[in-house]
Protein backbone atom coordinates (compact mmCIF):
# COMPACT_ATOMS: atom_id res chain seq x y z
CA UNK A 1 0.00 0.00 0.00
CA UNK A 2 2.60 2.45 -1.13
CA UNK A 3 0.05 5.14 -1.79
CA UNK A 4 -0.54 5.36 1.97
CA UNK A 5 1.83 7.52 4.01
CA UNK A 6 3.50 5.97 7.05
CA UNK A 7 1.19 7.85 9.40
CA UNK A 8 -1.89 6.69 7.54
CA UNK A 9 -0.64 3.11 7.34
CA UNK A 10 0.03 3.20 11.07
CA UNK A 11 -3.55 4.27 11.72
CA UNK A 12 -4.95 1.48 9.54
CA UNK A 13 -2.76 -1.17 11.18
CA UNK A 14 -3.68 0.11 14.63
CA UNK A 15 -7.38 0.13 13.81
CA UNK A 16 -7.22 -3.46 12.58
CA UNK A 17 -5.37 -4.50 15.74
CA UNK A 18 -7.78 -2.65 18.04
CA UNK A 19 -10.90 -3.92 16.25
CA UNK A 20 -9.51 -7.46 16.02
CA UNK A 21 -8.81 -7.67 19.72
CA UNK A 22 -12.06 -5.96 20.63
CA UNK A 23 -14.05 -8.45 18.56
CA UNK A 24 -12.12 -11.54 19.64
CA UNK A 25 -12.40 -10.75 23.33
CA UNK A 26 -15.99 -9.54 23.41
CA UNK A 27 -17.44 -12.27 21.16
CA UNK A 28 -17.44 -15.06 23.79
CA UNK A 29 -18.96 -12.69 26.35
CA UNK A 30 -21.54 -11.53 23.83
CA UNK A 31 -22.51 -15.15 23.04
CA UNK A 32 -22.85 -15.90 26.74
CA UNK A 33 -24.96 -12.80 27.43
CA UNK A 34 -27.07 -13.35 24.30
CA UNK A 35 -27.76 -16.95 25.35
CA UNK A 36 -28.69 -15.75 28.83
CA UNK A 37 -31.11 -13.18 27.44
CA UNK A 38 -32.54 -15.54 24.83
CA UNK A 39 -33.05 -18.64 26.94
CA UNK A 40 -33.07 -17.89 30.65
CA UNK A 41 -35.49 -16.19 32.94
CA UNK A 42 -33.88 -14.59 35.96
CA UNK A 43 -34.54 -11.65 38.24
CA UNK A 44 -32.94 -8.49 36.92
CA UNK A 45 -33.05 -9.67 33.30
CA UNK A 46 -34.38 -6.30 32.16
CA UNK A 47 -31.57 -4.54 34.02
CA UNK A 48 -28.96 -6.68 32.29
CA UNK A 49 -30.70 -6.06 28.98
CA UNK A 50 -30.66 -2.33 29.65
CA UNK A 51 -27.01 -2.26 30.64
CA UNK A 52 -26.04 -4.16 27.51
CA UNK A 53 -27.85 -1.65 25.32
CA UNK A 54 -26.69 1.42 27.20
CA UNK A 55 -23.65 2.13 24.97
CA UNK A 56 -25.98 2.17 21.97
CA UNK A 57 -28.10 4.93 23.47
CA UNK A 58 -25.65 7.00 25.50
CA UNK A 59 -23.62 9.66 23.75
CA UNK A 60 -20.28 7.94 23.01
CA UNK A 61 -18.49 10.77 24.83
CA UNK A 62 -20.38 9.81 27.98
CA UNK A 63 -19.38 6.18 27.64
CA UNK A 64 -15.79 7.27 27.10
CA UNK A 65 -15.86 9.50 30.12
CA UNK A 66 -17.35 6.72 32.28
CA UNK A 67 -14.56 4.44 31.09
CA UNK A 68 -12.03 7.07 32.04
CA UNK A 69 -13.60 7.38 35.48
CA UNK A 70 -13.45 3.62 35.95
CA UNK A 71 -10.24 2.61 34.19
CA UNK A 72 -8.20 5.82 34.29
CA UNK A 73 -4.71 5.61 35.78
CA UNK A 74 -5.83 6.99 39.12
CA UNK A 75 -9.19 5.24 39.33
CA UNK A 76 -9.18 2.14 41.58
CA UNK A 77 -9.79 -0.40 38.83
CA UNK A 78 -7.40 1.37 36.45
CA UNK A 79 -4.68 1.53 39.10
CA UNK A 80 -5.08 -2.16 39.83
CA UNK A 81 -4.86 -3.08 36.14
CA UNK A 82 -1.79 -0.87 35.73
CA UNK A 83 -0.17 -2.70 38.63
CA UNK A 84 -1.04 -6.00 36.96
CA UNK A 85 0.72 -4.80 33.80
CA UNK A 86 -2.38 -3.98 31.77
CA UNK A 87 -2.72 -0.20 31.75
CA UNK A 88 -5.68 0.96 29.69
CA UNK A 89 -5.86 4.74 29.79
CA UNK A 90 -4.22 6.37 26.77
CA UNK A 91 -3.11 2.97 25.47
CA UNK A 92 -4.25 0.96 22.47
CA UNK A 93 -5.59 -1.62 24.96
CA UNK A 94 -7.96 1.06 26.21
CA UNK A 95 -9.00 1.79 22.63
CA UNK A 96 -9.77 -1.92 22.24
CA UNK A 97 -11.87 -1.87 25.43
CA UNK A 98 -13.80 1.20 24.26
CA UNK A 99 -14.38 -0.37 20.84
CA UNK A 100 -15.48 -3.65 22.43
CA UNK A 101 -18.00 -1.93 24.68
CA UNK A 102 -19.40 0.19 21.87
CA UNK A 103 -19.78 -2.85 19.59
CA UNK A 104 -21.13 -5.12 22.30
CA UNK A 105 -24.86 -4.24 22.02
CA UNK A 106 -24.81 -4.82 18.27
CA UNK A 107 -23.17 -8.21 18.72
CA UNK A 108 -25.56 -9.27 21.46
CA UNK A 109 -28.61 -8.23 19.44
CA UNK A 110 -27.61 -10.21 16.37
CA UNK A 111 -26.56 -13.28 18.33
CA UNK A 112 -29.59 -13.19 20.59
CA UNK A 113 -31.93 -13.18 17.60
CA UNK A 114 -30.17 -16.15 16.06
CA UNK A 115 -30.22 -18.11 19.32
CA UNK A 116 -33.92 -17.36 19.73
CA UNK A 117 -34.44 -18.78 16.25
CA UNK A 118 -32.96 -22.13 17.29
CA UNK A 119 -35.86 -24.46 18.05
CA UNK A 120 -35.76 -25.32 21.77
CA UNK A 121 -37.34 -28.64 20.80
CA UNK A 122 -34.07 -29.63 19.15
CA UNK A 123 -32.24 -28.81 22.36
CA UNK A 124 -34.73 -30.93 24.30
CA UNK A 125 -34.19 -33.79 21.85
CA UNK A 126 -30.43 -33.51 22.37
CA UNK A 127 -30.93 -33.66 26.14
CA UNK A 128 -32.95 -36.88 25.86
CA UNK A 129 -30.04 -38.34 23.89
CA UNK A 130 -27.73 -37.78 26.84
CA UNK A 131 -26.29 -34.35 26.14
CA UNK A 132 -25.75 -32.22 29.23
CA UNK A 133 -26.37 -28.49 29.18
CA UNK A 134 -22.93 -27.58 27.90
CA UNK A 135 -23.00 -30.32 25.26
CA UNK A 136 -26.40 -29.18 24.01
CA UNK A 137 -25.09 -25.65 23.72
CA UNK A 138 -21.88 -26.63 21.96
CA UNK A 139 -23.35 -29.21 19.57
CA UNK A 140 -26.81 -27.84 18.81
CA UNK A 141 -27.37 -24.22 19.80
CA UNK A 142 -24.01 -22.82 18.77
CA UNK A 143 -23.76 -24.42 15.31
CA UNK A 144 -27.38 -23.59 14.49
CA UNK A 145 -26.89 -19.98 15.60
CA UNK A 146 -23.62 -19.66 13.72
CA UNK A 147 -24.85 -17.39 10.90
CA UNK A 148 -26.11 -14.89 13.47
CA UNK A 149 -22.92 -15.17 15.48
CA UNK A 150 -20.86 -14.38 12.40
CA UNK A 151 -23.13 -11.48 11.55
CA UNK A 152 -22.78 -10.22 15.12
CA UNK A 153 -19.01 -10.51 15.03
CA UNK A 154 -18.80 -8.62 11.74
CA UNK A 155 -21.10 -5.88 13.03
CA UNK A 156 -19.02 -5.63 16.17
CA UNK A 157 -15.82 -5.48 14.13
CA UNK A 158 -17.20 -2.78 11.86
CA UNK A 159 -18.38 -0.76 14.83
CA UNK A 160 -14.95 -1.18 16.46
CA UNK A 161 -13.22 0.03 13.29
CA UNK A 162 -15.36 3.15 13.25
CA UNK A 163 -15.55 3.95 16.95
CA UNK A 164 -14.57 7.55 17.58
CA UNK A 165 -16.31 9.36 20.44
CA UNK A 166 -15.70 6.97 23.33
CA UNK A 167 -12.19 6.17 22.10
CA UNK A 168 -10.99 9.74 21.81
CA UNK A 169 -12.49 10.60 25.21
CA UNK A 170 -11.01 7.61 26.99
CA UNK A 171 -7.61 7.15 25.34
CA UNK A 172 -7.16 10.41 23.43
CA UNK A 173 -5.59 10.58 19.99
CA UNK A 174 -1.94 9.56 20.27
CA UNK A 175 -0.22 8.68 16.97
CA UNK A 176 0.94 5.09 16.95
CA UNK A 177 -0.86 4.28 20.19
CA UNK A 178 -4.48 5.32 20.02
CA UNK A 179 -4.86 7.15 16.71
CA UNK A 180 -7.19 4.79 14.89
CA UNK A 181 -8.53 5.50 11.40
CA UNK A 182 -11.45 7.71 12.53
CA UNK A 183 -9.18 9.70 14.87
CA UNK A 184 -6.63 10.03 12.08
CA UNK A 185 -9.26 11.27 9.63
CA UNK A 186 -10.41 13.76 12.22
CA UNK A 187 -6.82 14.89 12.83
CA UNK A 188 -6.01 15.23 9.13
CA UNK A 189 -9.09 17.36 8.66
CA UNK A 190 -7.89 19.71 11.37
CA UNK A 191 -4.66 20.62 9.55
CA UNK A 192 -4.43 22.53 6.27
CA UNK A 193 -3.71 20.23 3.32
CA UNK A 194 -4.73 17.11 5.17
CA UNK A 195 -7.76 16.43 3.00
CA UNK A 196 -6.04 14.04 0.61
CA UNK A 197 -4.70 11.89 3.44
CA UNK A 198 -8.13 11.94 5.05
CA UNK A 199 -9.72 10.94 1.76
CA UNK A 200 -7.36 7.99 1.36
CA UNK A 201 -8.34 6.79 4.84
CA UNK A 202 -11.98 7.24 3.96
CA UNK A 203 -11.48 5.00 0.94
CA UNK A 204 -9.70 2.42 3.10
CA UNK A 205 -12.54 2.55 5.62
CA UNK A 206 -15.09 1.93 2.90
CA UNK A 207 -13.07 -0.98 1.49
CA UNK A 208 -12.71 -2.62 4.90
CA UNK A 209 -16.37 -2.15 5.74
CA UNK A 210 -17.55 -3.52 2.40
CA UNK A 211 -15.10 -6.41 2.65
CA UNK A 212 -16.41 -7.30 6.08
CA UNK A 213 -20.00 -7.17 4.89
CA UNK A 214 -19.34 -9.31 1.83
CA UNK A 215 -17.36 -11.81 3.89
CA UNK A 216 -20.18 -12.14 6.41
CA UNK A 217 -22.77 -12.55 3.65
CA UNK A 218 -20.76 -15.25 1.95
CA UNK A 219 -20.09 -17.10 5.19
CA UNK A 220 -23.67 -16.89 6.41
CA UNK A 221 -24.95 -18.07 3.04
CA UNK A 222 -22.57 -20.97 2.94
CA UNK A 223 -23.65 -22.07 6.40
CA UNK A 224 -27.33 -21.69 5.65
CA UNK A 225 -26.89 -23.71 2.48
CA UNK A 226 -25.01 -26.42 4.32
CA UNK A 227 -27.87 -26.72 6.77
CA UNK A 228 -30.67 -26.80 4.24
CA UNK A 229 -29.16 -28.89 1.50
CA UNK A 230 -29.18 -32.59 1.24
CA UNK B 1 -46.22 -59.63 41.95
CA UNK B 2 -43.22 -59.13 39.74
CA UNK B 3 -41.77 -55.69 39.46
CA UNK B 4 -43.45 -53.66 36.71
CA UNK B 5 -41.23 -52.67 33.80
CA UNK B 6 -42.55 -49.17 34.08
CA UNK B 7 -44.21 -47.45 36.97
CA UNK B 8 -45.41 -43.86 36.89
CA UNK B 9 -47.09 -41.94 39.66
CA UNK B 10 -47.48 -38.27 38.83
CA UNK B 11 -49.19 -35.19 40.15
CA UNK B 12 -48.96 -31.86 38.39
CA UNK B 13 -50.97 -28.77 37.66
CA UNK B 14 -51.55 -28.09 33.99
CA UNK B 15 -53.60 -25.41 32.32
CA UNK B 16 -57.12 -26.78 32.03
CA UNK B 17 -56.65 -29.89 34.16
CA UNK B 18 -54.76 -31.47 37.01
CA UNK B 19 -52.57 -34.38 36.12
CA UNK B 20 -53.08 -37.26 38.51
CA UNK B 21 -51.78 -40.46 37.03
CA UNK B 22 -50.88 -43.84 38.40
CA UNK B 23 -49.60 -46.29 35.81
CA UNK B 24 -47.99 -49.65 36.28
CA UNK B 25 -47.10 -51.56 33.14
CA UNK B 26 -45.44 -54.88 32.36
CA UNK B 27 -42.77 -55.27 29.69
CA UNK B 28 -43.81 -54.71 26.11
CA UNK B 29 -45.52 -51.74 24.60
CA UNK B 30 -47.76 -49.57 26.74
CA UNK B 31 -50.06 -47.23 24.90
CA UNK B 32 -51.11 -43.98 26.51
CA UNK B 33 -54.41 -43.43 24.82
CA UNK B 34 -56.64 -40.39 24.93
CA UNK B 35 -57.97 -37.35 23.13
CA UNK B 36 -55.75 -34.33 22.69
CA UNK B 37 -55.56 -32.36 25.89
CA UNK B 38 -56.02 -35.45 28.04
CA UNK B 39 -52.50 -35.18 29.43
CA UNK B 40 -50.64 -37.77 27.36
CA UNK B 41 -47.81 -35.50 26.33
CA UNK B 42 -47.57 -34.10 29.87
CA UNK B 43 -46.94 -37.64 31.07
CA UNK B 44 -44.26 -38.51 28.52
CA UNK B 45 -42.50 -35.17 28.95
CA UNK B 46 -42.41 -35.77 32.70
CA UNK B 47 -41.04 -39.27 32.16
CA UNK B 48 -38.39 -37.89 29.81
CA UNK B 49 -37.46 -35.19 32.31
CA UNK B 50 -38.30 -32.41 29.87
CA UNK B 51 -40.79 -30.95 32.34
CA UNK B 52 -39.80 -31.06 35.95
CA UNK B 53 -42.56 -29.21 37.77
CA UNK B 54 -44.19 -32.51 38.71
CA UNK B 55 -44.20 -34.58 41.83
CA UNK B 56 -44.43 -38.32 42.20
CA UNK B 57 -42.32 -41.30 41.42
CA UNK B 58 -41.20 -42.80 38.11
CA UNK B 59 -39.26 -46.02 37.82
CA UNK B 60 -38.09 -48.04 34.83
CA UNK B 61 -37.23 -51.51 36.04
CA UNK B 62 -35.24 -50.81 39.20
CA UNK B 63 -33.98 -47.48 37.92
CA UNK B 64 -35.49 -44.48 39.70
CA UNK B 65 -35.95 -41.44 37.46
CA UNK B 66 -38.03 -39.37 39.82
CA UNK B 67 -38.84 -39.73 43.48
CA UNK B 68 -40.10 -36.48 44.94
CA UNK B 69 -40.31 -37.97 48.43
CA UNK B 70 -36.59 -38.66 48.36
CA UNK B 71 -35.69 -35.54 46.42
CA UNK B 72 -34.55 -37.50 43.35
CA UNK B 73 -35.18 -35.94 39.97
CA UNK B 74 -32.73 -36.93 37.25
CA UNK B 75 -32.05 -34.47 34.44
CA UNK B 76 -33.27 -35.40 30.99
CA UNK B 77 -29.75 -36.27 29.87
CA UNK B 78 -29.27 -38.70 32.76
CA UNK B 79 -32.45 -40.68 32.20
CA UNK B 80 -31.36 -42.82 29.25
CA UNK B 81 -34.64 -42.50 27.45
CA UNK B 82 -34.98 -42.82 23.71
CA UNK B 83 -37.62 -40.27 22.79
CA UNK B 84 -39.19 -40.52 19.34
CA UNK B 85 -40.99 -37.24 18.78
CA UNK B 86 -43.99 -36.66 16.54
CA UNK B 87 -41.96 -34.14 14.55
CA UNK B 88 -38.82 -36.33 14.44
CA UNK B 89 -36.64 -33.41 15.58
CA UNK B 90 -33.60 -34.49 13.61
CA UNK B 91 -30.70 -32.09 13.85
CA UNK B 92 -30.70 -30.10 10.59
CA UNK B 93 -26.99 -29.29 10.65
CA UNK B 94 -25.90 -32.91 10.88
CA UNK B 95 -25.98 -35.78 8.41
CA UNK B 96 -28.14 -38.82 9.07
CA UNK B 97 -25.04 -40.68 10.23
CA UNK B 98 -24.13 -37.97 12.72
CA UNK B 99 -27.71 -37.79 13.94
CA UNK B 100 -27.66 -41.53 14.58
CA UNK B 101 -24.29 -41.26 16.25
CA UNK B 102 -25.16 -38.20 18.31
CA UNK B 103 -25.95 -39.93 21.63
CA UNK B 104 -22.79 -42.00 21.48
CA UNK B 105 -20.61 -38.97 20.78
CA UNK B 106 -22.02 -36.71 23.49
CA UNK B 107 -21.82 -39.47 26.07
CA UNK B 108 -18.31 -40.37 24.88
CA UNK B 109 -19.04 -44.06 24.34
CA UNK B 110 -16.75 -46.11 22.13
CA UNK B 111 -18.09 -46.82 18.65
CA UNK B 112 -20.11 -50.01 18.36
CA UNK B 113 -20.23 -50.57 14.62
CA UNK B 114 -21.99 -53.92 14.91
CA UNK B 115 -24.90 -52.33 16.79
CA UNK B 116 -24.91 -49.30 14.50
CA UNK B 117 -25.04 -51.50 11.41
CA UNK B 118 -27.76 -53.68 12.87
CA UNK B 119 -30.02 -50.71 13.61
CA UNK B 120 -29.32 -49.12 10.22
CA UNK B 121 -30.13 -52.38 8.48
CA UNK B 122 -33.30 -53.03 10.46
CA UNK B 123 -34.64 -49.58 9.60
CA UNK B 124 -33.42 -49.70 6.01
CA UNK B 125 -31.68 -46.34 6.18
CA UNK B 126 -28.26 -47.36 4.92
CA UNK B 127 -28.64 -45.36 1.70
CA UNK B 128 -29.46 -42.20 3.67
CA UNK B 129 -26.43 -42.10 5.94
CA UNK B 130 -24.59 -39.28 4.19
CA UNK B 131 -27.68 -37.20 3.49
CA UNK B 132 -28.62 -34.14 5.47
CA UNK B 133 -31.89 -34.43 7.27
CA UNK B 134 -34.10 -31.51 6.12
CA UNK B 135 -34.73 -33.08 2.72
CA UNK B 136 -35.70 -36.54 3.91
CA UNK B 137 -39.32 -37.61 3.47
CA UNK B 138 -41.56 -37.83 6.53
CA UNK B 139 -41.23 -41.61 6.74
CA UNK B 140 -37.47 -41.49 6.32
CA UNK B 141 -37.17 -38.85 9.02
CA UNK B 142 -39.18 -40.94 11.44
CA UNK B 143 -37.10 -44.04 10.71
CA UNK B 144 -33.92 -42.09 11.38
CA UNK B 145 -35.48 -40.72 14.58
CA UNK B 146 -36.27 -44.25 15.74
CA UNK B 147 -32.70 -45.30 14.95
CA UNK B 148 -31.27 -42.32 16.79
CA UNK B 149 -33.37 -43.17 19.86
CA UNK B 150 -32.38 -46.84 19.72
CA UNK B 151 -28.69 -46.06 19.39
CA UNK B 152 -28.76 -44.00 22.58
CA UNK B 153 -29.00 -47.37 24.37
CA UNK B 154 -32.19 -46.37 26.13
CA UNK B 155 -33.73 -48.25 29.02
CA UNK B 156 -37.13 -46.96 27.90
CA UNK B 157 -38.42 -45.80 24.54
CA UNK B 158 -40.95 -42.99 24.50
CA UNK B 159 -42.90 -42.36 21.34
CA UNK B 160 -45.21 -39.36 21.27
CA UNK B 161 -47.65 -39.85 18.38
CA UNK B 162 -44.79 -40.85 16.09
CA UNK B 163 -47.14 -41.50 13.17
CA UNK B 164 -49.50 -38.56 13.56
CA UNK B 165 -47.68 -36.39 11.04
CA UNK B 166 -47.53 -39.13 8.39
CA UNK B 167 -49.98 -40.15 5.68
CA UNK B 168 -51.45 -43.67 5.73
CA UNK B 169 -48.90 -45.43 3.51
CA UNK B 170 -46.12 -43.89 5.61
CA UNK B 171 -47.84 -45.08 8.78
CA UNK B 172 -47.84 -48.60 7.35
CA UNK B 173 -44.14 -48.16 6.67
CA UNK B 174 -43.32 -47.28 10.30
CA UNK B 175 -45.76 -49.44 12.30
CA UNK B 176 -43.89 -52.72 11.75
CA UNK B 177 -40.76 -51.27 13.35
CA UNK B 178 -42.63 -50.63 16.56
CA UNK B 179 -44.14 -54.13 16.38
CA UNK B 180 -40.66 -55.49 16.01
CA UNK B 181 -39.24 -53.46 18.90
CA UNK B 182 -42.12 -54.62 21.06
CA UNK B 183 -41.55 -58.25 20.13
CA UNK B 184 -37.80 -58.12 20.61
CA UNK B 185 -38.71 -57.10 24.13
CA UNK B 186 -35.34 -55.56 24.93
CA UNK B 187 -36.72 -52.24 26.03
CA UNK B 188 -40.14 -51.27 27.35
CA UNK B 189 -41.95 -48.76 25.15
CA UNK B 190 -44.36 -46.04 26.19
CA UNK B 191 -46.33 -45.03 23.13
CA UNK B 192 -48.74 -42.13 22.91
CA UNK B 193 -51.55 -42.15 20.39
CA UNK B 194 -55.20 -41.34 19.87
CA UNK B 195 -55.56 -43.85 17.05
CA UNK B 196 -57.43 -47.06 17.84
CA UNK B 197 -55.74 -48.76 14.90
CA UNK B 198 -52.37 -48.17 16.52
CA UNK B 199 -53.68 -49.37 19.87
CA UNK B 200 -55.01 -52.53 18.27
CA UNK B 201 -51.80 -53.16 16.35
CA UNK B 202 -49.25 -52.33 18.99
CA UNK B 203 -50.47 -52.30 22.55
CA UNK B 204 -49.53 -54.89 25.12
CA UNK B 205 -51.08 -52.67 27.75
CA UNK B 206 -53.53 -49.82 27.31
CA UNK B 207 -53.70 -46.83 29.62
CA UNK B 208 -56.61 -44.57 28.75
CA UNK B 209 -56.37 -40.96 29.92
CA UNK B 210 -59.14 -38.41 30.28
CA UNK B 211 -58.61 -34.93 31.69
CA UNK B 212 -55.31 -35.91 33.23
CA UNK B 213 -56.62 -39.03 34.91
CA UNK B 214 -56.32 -42.72 34.12
CA UNK B 215 -59.82 -43.96 33.35
CA UNK B 216 -58.83 -47.46 32.34
CA UNK B 217 -55.68 -49.54 32.24
CA UNK B 218 -54.95 -53.16 31.58
CA UNK B 219 -54.13 -55.81 29.01
CA UNK B 220 -54.88 -54.42 25.55
CA UNK B 221 -56.94 -57.38 24.31
CA UNK B 222 -59.09 -57.32 27.43
CA UNK B 223 -59.60 -53.57 27.37
CA UNK B 224 -60.41 -53.45 23.65
CA UNK B 225 -62.81 -56.36 24.04
CA UNK B 226 -64.78 -54.58 26.74
CA UNK B 227 -67.93 -52.93 25.38
CA UNK B 228 -67.84 -50.31 28.12
CA UNK B 229 -64.44 -49.08 26.95
CA UNK B 230 -65.19 -46.19 24.65
CA UNK B 231 -62.27 -44.81 22.69
CA UNK B 232 -64.02 -41.53 21.90
CA UNK B 233 -65.64 -42.26 18.57
CA UNK B 234 -68.02 -45.27 18.52
CA UNK B 235 -67.00 -45.95 14.95
CA UNK B 236 -63.53 -46.87 16.18
CA UNK B 237 -64.75 -49.45 18.69
CA UNK B 238 -63.43 -52.88 17.89
CA UNK B 239 -61.95 -55.94 19.56
CA UNK B 240 -58.67 -57.57 18.71
CA UNK B 241 -58.39 -61.30 18.26
CA UNK B 242 -55.23 -63.32 18.12
CA UNK B 243 -54.82 -65.84 15.37
CA UNK B 244 -52.26 -67.67 13.28
CA UNK B 245 -51.78 -67.60 9.52
CA UNK B 246 -53.04 -70.99 8.28
CA UNK B 247 -52.72 -70.76 4.50
CA UNK B 248 -52.71 -68.45 1.53
CA UNK B 249 -55.26 -69.27 -1.12
CA UNK B 250 -54.73 -68.50 -4.76
CA UNK B 251 -57.91 -66.43 -5.02
CA UNK B 252 -56.13 -63.70 -3.05
CA UNK B 253 -57.31 -64.66 0.41
CA UNK B 254 -55.37 -65.53 3.50
CA UNK B 255 -56.88 -68.03 5.89
CA UNK B 256 -56.25 -67.60 9.58
CA UNK B 257 -56.82 -70.04 12.34
CA UNK B 258 -58.44 -68.22 15.25
CA UNK B 259 -58.88 -70.69 18.10
CA UNK B 260 -59.91 -73.42 15.66
CA UNK B 261 -62.20 -71.22 13.58
CA UNK B 262 -61.15 -70.31 10.03
CA UNK B 263 -61.09 -66.59 9.26
CA UNK B 264 -60.62 -65.30 5.73
CA UNK B 265 -58.93 -61.99 5.05
CA UNK B 266 -57.56 -60.24 2.01
CA UNK B 267 -54.04 -61.52 1.42
CA UNK B 268 -51.52 -60.46 4.07
CA UNK B 269 -47.80 -60.78 3.56
CA UNK B 270 -46.98 -63.12 6.40
CA UNK B 271 -45.82 -66.70 6.37
CA UNK B 272 -48.11 -69.56 7.42
CA UNK B 273 -47.68 -70.23 11.12
CA UNK B 274 -47.04 -66.57 11.99
CA UNK B 275 -49.14 -65.26 14.85
CA UNK B 276 -51.12 -62.12 13.99
CA UNK B 277 -53.47 -59.73 15.72
CA UNK B 278 -56.61 -58.79 13.84
CA UNK B 279 -58.76 -55.84 14.74
CA UNK B 280 -62.41 -56.37 13.95
CA UNK B 281 -64.35 -53.13 14.02
CA UNK B 282 -67.59 -53.50 15.96
CA UNK B 283 -69.55 -51.81 13.20
CA UNK B 284 -68.40 -54.41 10.67
CA UNK B 285 -69.94 -57.29 12.61
CA UNK B 286 -73.41 -58.59 11.79
CA UNK B 287 -75.22 -60.78 14.31
CA UNK B 288 -77.50 -63.66 13.45
CA UNK B 289 -79.51 -66.00 15.63
CA UNK B 290 -79.08 -68.95 13.32
CA UNK B 291 -76.20 -70.05 11.15
CA UNK B 292 -76.74 -67.94 8.08
CA UNK B 293 -77.15 -69.58 4.70
CA UNK B 294 -76.70 -68.04 1.32
CA UNK B 295 -74.85 -64.89 2.28
CA UNK B 296 -71.62 -63.58 0.86
CA UNK B 297 -69.73 -63.03 4.09
CA UNK B 298 -67.08 -65.69 4.55
CA UNK B 299 -66.47 -65.44 8.26
CA UNK B 300 -68.93 -66.81 10.75
CA UNK B 301 -68.02 -67.13 14.40
CA UNK B 302 -70.38 -68.94 16.76
CA UNK B 303 -70.48 -67.34 20.21
CA UNK B 304 -72.41 -66.35 23.27
CA UNK B 305 -73.36 -62.82 24.37
CA UNK B 306 -71.15 -61.83 27.28
CA UNK B 307 -72.22 -58.27 27.88
CA UNK B 308 -74.60 -55.70 26.44
CA UNK B 309 -73.81 -52.02 26.65
CA UNK B 310 -76.58 -49.75 25.47
CA UNK B 311 -75.41 -46.35 24.30
CA UNK B 312 -77.13 -43.01 24.68
CA UNK B 313 -78.00 -42.97 20.97
CA UNK B 314 -79.75 -45.60 18.86
CA UNK B 315 -76.87 -48.08 19.14
CA UNK B 316 -75.71 -50.80 21.49
CA UNK B 317 -72.43 -52.62 21.77
CA UNK B 318 -72.34 -56.31 22.56
CA UNK B 319 -69.39 -58.42 23.49
CA UNK B 320 -69.44 -62.05 22.44
CA UNK B 321 -67.34 -64.91 23.64
CA UNK B 322 -66.25 -66.99 20.68
CA UNK B 323 -63.56 -69.62 20.50
CA UNK B 324 -61.54 -67.07 18.53
CA UNK B 325 -61.68 -64.74 21.51
CA UNK B 326 -63.81 -61.81 22.45
CA UNK B 327 -65.52 -59.97 19.60
CA UNK B 328 -67.46 -56.70 19.79
CA UNK B 329 -70.47 -55.92 17.67
CA UNK B 330 -72.30 -52.63 17.32
CA UNK B 331 -75.93 -52.94 16.38
CA UNK B 332 -79.05 -50.83 16.84
CA UNK B 333 -81.21 -51.09 19.93
CA UNK B 334 -84.03 -51.98 17.57
CA UNK B 335 -82.14 -55.10 16.39
CA UNK B 336 -81.24 -55.88 19.96
CA UNK B 337 -84.94 -56.01 20.79
CA UNK B 338 -85.99 -57.71 17.55
CA UNK B 339 -83.50 -60.54 18.04
CA UNK B 340 -84.23 -60.60 21.76
CA UNK B 341 -80.55 -60.64 22.64
CA UNK B 342 -79.35 -60.73 26.21
CA UNK B 343 -76.40 -62.09 28.15
CA UNK B 344 -76.02 -65.78 27.44
CA UNK B 345 -77.81 -65.80 24.07
CA UNK B 346 -76.05 -68.03 21.55
CA UNK B 347 -75.60 -66.54 18.11
CA UNK B 348 -73.29 -66.09 15.15
CA UNK B 349 -71.04 -63.13 14.43
CA UNK B 350 -70.56 -62.50 10.75
CA UNK B 351 -67.62 -60.50 9.48
CA UNK B 352 -67.11 -59.49 5.88
CA UNK B 353 -63.67 -60.47 4.68
CA UNK B 354 -63.10 -57.21 2.87
CA UNK B 355 -64.05 -55.20 5.96
CA UNK B 356 -60.72 -56.11 7.50
CA UNK B 357 -58.20 -53.64 6.17
CA UNK B 358 -54.53 -54.58 5.97
CA UNK B 359 -53.84 -51.90 8.58
CA UNK B 360 -56.05 -53.84 10.99
CA UNK B 361 -53.72 -56.82 10.90
CA UNK B 362 -50.72 -56.57 13.13
CA UNK B 363 -47.59 -58.52 13.77
CA UNK B 364 -47.07 -61.30 16.29
CA UNK B 365 -47.88 -61.36 19.94
CA UNK B 366 -48.95 -58.45 22.07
Amino acid sequence: MSWLGPEEWQAVALSLKVAGWATALSLPVAIWVAHLLARKEFPGKQVVNGLVHLPLILPPVVTGYLLLLTFGGTAPVGALLTKLGLPLAFRWTGAALAAAIMGFPLMVRAIRLSIEAVDPKLEAAAATLGAGRWSVFATITLPLALPGIIAGAILGFAKAMGEFGATITFVSNIPGETRTVPSAIYSFLQVPGGESAALRLVVISIIIAMGALVASEVLARRIAKRMEDA
Amino acid sequence: MTQPALSITLRAKRPGFDLDVDVSAPAGLTVLFGASGSGKTSVVDAVAGLTRDVSGRITVGDHVLLDSAQGICLSAHERRIGYVFQDARLFPHLTVRRNLDYARRVTRQPADTARFDRVVEMLGIGHLLDRRTPRLSGGEKQRVAIGRALLSRPQLILADEPLAALDDPRKEEILPYFERLRDEGEVPILYVTHSTTEVARLATTVVALENGRVVRQGNAIEVLGDPSFSPGDVRSVGAVIEARVAAHHNDGLTELNAGGIPLFLPRIARDPGTPVRVRIAAQDVILSRGRPEGISALNCLPGVVHEVQEGAGPGAILSLDTSAGRVLARITKRSLAALDLSVGTALYAIVKTVAVAPSDVGGPKG
